[in-house]
């Protein structure tokens, strides 16, 4: 656990660098934490899709799976990859502000 | 009422019947099938060590006499009105459920992956007939890249896939093919296991028997015709044989009764195993949505907790049973070796003795002669032991003594 200073604002991360209170995030934290999983800018995509994930914390305490952005046809798979390269999980998670998605087992 | 006569069900049914008293409680079960496989058995199909015979039985055989047993499919669950509706026309009511409905591999779910290649040189193993139509390729195959691949997590028996490469080490070995067949393990985690210090562990094994490790990989489509997986964001491997571990979803019963997560999966209490939607419907086994290992092992601990909080919702007192996330786990590593592994929600596998501290016979997070053994034994505990609901020599909740933190 620590802190950072961020646009501003003071904001408490994981070891990991997730946040671990959505509530202190905001778009331009947003921003220079995509610059820093290597995304230029965010597009208005992106923020329909961090925008929807964060809804989804808000109601169950987690953030929605891949397959479940899919299935409510929020973004396909396939586009959700371009967005978010990499893990888009995880990142689109940490650049929404909220917890590590939990891993299954 | 209990939907489901596999591993959970038939031992909750085992269970209940000799606790419960025949004037107050009326038990039915449902299954669509009338033969049980043992499905750890169908590790051992592919190379010959066991046959279909070796791992299947009549239901029947482990059903007490008296209980109500119907073999139908199950169209619909309809928890708001306690109402179960059979594919054979009939409707059940019910005053509590236990869903042990399963989950099973789905590879309609991968674009090309079911295509004119399928049961080809593409296999799985996670079904009697995956299992079967492997081993007789197995038998001509000359050699070549052989790629193990997990498109998605979770998978039940998340072990079995590493399983599988260290026996086709060895079995390669024997048949005196091993320098022409290339091992490739591909999966979706960032290591050979979800929990780190096994990860590291079975990291190790896999090098020292020259399997390729490939983590990270999520698989969006597969190409028959050039022989390649194809990772949702464009990365390549190619193939001459893919053994497959398709999405594992629960039964469509669940997505059509509207009980389920994206995967079929029922929102379960982790603790009480009481759906999180019904007060009277609760989960068992593989058809849960916890964060617990999809195994059978898991089912038998999880069938201690779940009986105790069964009976106390039917005396309408609180339900004080608390499932751990308690899995043991034998892993066949090749060469007549196994290593165990012991864990639950907040402990990860860690190192030591089983189940006695300090004695064993078993080893944890080591390859030993004996944890093969163990392994092979299993399939006897199962049959005789635990599908009758009998005690095991081994508690439902993980103990911490005899390993080494
Ligand atoms: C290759 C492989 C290796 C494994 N190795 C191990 C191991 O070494 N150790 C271990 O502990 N576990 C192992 N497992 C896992 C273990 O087999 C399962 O976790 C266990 O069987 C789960 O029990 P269950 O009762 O939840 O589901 P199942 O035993 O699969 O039973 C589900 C039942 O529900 C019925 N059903 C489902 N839907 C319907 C419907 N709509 N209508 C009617 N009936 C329905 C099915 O016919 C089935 O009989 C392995 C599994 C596989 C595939």
């Amino acid at each position: 656990m620590s802190t950072r200073e961020i646009a501003g604002q003071t904001i408490d991360l994981t070891d990991e660098g997730f946040m671990t209170d959505y509530t202190q995030w905001n778009k331009e934290i947003a921003e220079i934490l995509a610059k820093e999983e290597g995304i230029e800018s965010l597009t208005d995509r992106h923020y329909e899709v961090m925008e929807f994930m964060r809804k989804e914390y808000e109601e169950n305490g987690t953030a929605p799976s891949i397959r479940k952005l899919n299935k409510l046809n929020v973004v396909p798979t396939k586009e959700l990859y371009q967005l978010f390269p990499g893990g888009p999980a995880k990142k689109a998670a940490k650049i929404a502000g909220l917890t590590k998605p939990q891993g299954c087992i | 009422m209990i939907l489901g006569a596999g591993t959970a069900g038939t031992m909750m049914l085992n269970k209940l019947e000799a606790e419960l008293s025949k004037d107050e409680w009326h038990i039915t079960i449902v299954d669509q099938f009338e033969t049980h496989y043992y499905q750890p058995g169908f590790l051992f199909i592919p190379f010959g060590i066991y046959t279909k015979r070796d791992v299947m039985k009549p239901k029947r055989e482990f059903f007490p006499p008296g209980v109500d047993v119907i073999f139908s499919g199950i169209d619909l669950i309809e928890p708001d009105s306690n109402r179960v509706k059979l594919s054979n026309g009939k409707t059940l009511n019910y005053d509590f459920l236990i869903v042990a409905t399963g989950s099973k591999v789905n590879p309609g779910e991968t674009e090309g992956l079911t295509g004119e290649f399928w049961q080809k040189n593409i296999f799985d193993f996670y079904t009697i007939e995956g299992a079967c139509n492997l081993s007789h390729f197995l038998k001509y195959w000359e050699g070549g890249k052989m790629v193990l691949n997990i498109i998605e997590m979770p998978i039940k028996c998340p072990v079995a896939p590493l399983e599988f490469v260290f026996l086709a080490d060895w079995w390669f070995t024997e048949q005196g093919i091993r320098d022409k067949v290339d091992i490739e393990f591909v999966t979706p985690l960032p290591g050979a296991f979800t929990k780190p210090k096994a990860s590291q562990i079975f990291g190790d094994f896999l090098e020292k028997k020259n399997i390729r490790l490939i983590p990270e990989f999520n698989t969006g489509r597969v190409d028959g015709e050039r022989k390649k997986i194809i990772s949702w964001d464009e990365k390549e491997i190619d193939y001459d044989l893919l053994v497959t571990i398709p999405t594992n979803m629960g039964d469509s019963v669940i997505e059509r009764s509207g009980m389920g997560d994206e995967l079929n999966f029922i929102p379960t209490d982790p603790f009480t195993l009481q759906s999180k939607a019904h007060e009277n419907v609760f989960v068992i086994g593989d058809a849960t949505d916890l964060p617990s290992s999809k195994a059978g092992s898991v089912a038998h601990f999880q069938a201690d907790i779940l009986f105790e909080n069964i009976l106390s919702a039917m005396d309408n007192r609180p339900l004080r049973a608390k499932f751990d996330g308690h899995a043991n786990c034998y892993i066949e590593s090749g060469f007549g070796k196994g290593i165990l592994i012991d864990f639950n929600y907040d402990t990860e596998p860690l190192p030591g003795k089983f189940p006695l501290p300090g004695v064993g016979p078993f080893s944890l997070l080591e390859e030993t002669k004996m944890n093969h053994y163990g392994k092979m034994m299993f399939r006897w505990m199962y049959w005789n032991l635990l599908l009758k609901g009998a005690e095991l020599p081994i508690e439902s909740q993980m103990m911490m003594a005899g390993k080494r933190v």
